[in-house]
């Protein structure tokens, strides 16, 4: 079993082994990571903890539900991250690529809909902005929580 | 009256200046009765959103979610998971 919520760098390579199997020939890995928007030096990532690791469990098991052959791997870094590395890795395999790619597709949609998790932006200038995705910034973030 | 713990997260942390509050509702009380007496109990909740989204026990409700006691409701700022 991996922990689905980790503040230390994401091993692709043990999501991997986790899925896949000698019949599930597809195997299909999503990473996000941390992009450079102008001035971005890192995101520090925070959650809800408990909750987010019983909606990780409730993920995982409707993409079972809905490809009862794949198996779905799913890791949430969170504390600062700097630009380049992986936030996120969902590893899906099955037998067939539709099947690990639907499943890991369903899970990380999931996740931006769900998962109760926040990104702080912090800027080259020491100052930092919560990040909404409806397109809204809110400037002011405390840096140092 | 219902006892429930109220935990705030990433902004809403912020701007109440804390992570957590208890409060005591009437019986039968729902989410959004717990907001309005956060408003007036902790100081900065009154910059809260009028209609936050909201978990109880672990679960996304709506605001007119029953709450019992000893219930723990979350006050989620906009998600940005991922």
């Amino acid at each position: 079993m991996i922990n689905p919520l980790t503040r230390d760098p994401i091993s692709v390579e043990s999501l991997m082994r986790v899925v896949q199997s000698p019949e599930r020939g597809g195997t299909c890995v999503f990473l996000g990571t941390v992009r450079n928007d102008g001035d971005v030096t890192g995101i520090e990532y925070s959650a809800y903890d408990e909750m987010a690791g019983t909606e990780i469990t409730r993920m995982l098991d409707e993409a079972r539900e809905r490809w009862p052959e794949a198996r779905v791997a799913l890791q949430h870094r969170l504390g600062l991250i700097p630009l380049g590395e992986a936030s996120i890795a969902i590893a899906a395999a099955a037998p067939h690529r539709t099947e690990a790619f639907a499943a890991c597709r369903y899970v990380i949609e999931e996740v931006k809909q769900r998962l109760p998790v926040w990104k702080k932006e912090l800027h080259a200038d020491g100052t930092a902005t919560w990040v909404d995705p409806s397109g809204k910034t809110v400037a002011g973030g405390l840096r140092d929580r | 009256m219902a006892q429930v713990t109220v935990r705030f997260f990433a902004r809403y942390a912020e701007l109440t200046g804390c992570d957590t509050a208890a409060v005591a509702v009437p019986a039968a009380a729902t989410v959004n009765d717990v907001l309005d007496r956060i408003r007036e109990t902790v100081p900065g909740a009154r910059s809260l959103p009028p209609r936050p989204l909201a978990a109880l026990n672990l679960r996304q409700v709506k605001l007119d979610a029953r709450v019992r006691d000893g219930d723990e409701v979350a006050l989620l700022p906009p998600l940005s998971g991922g």
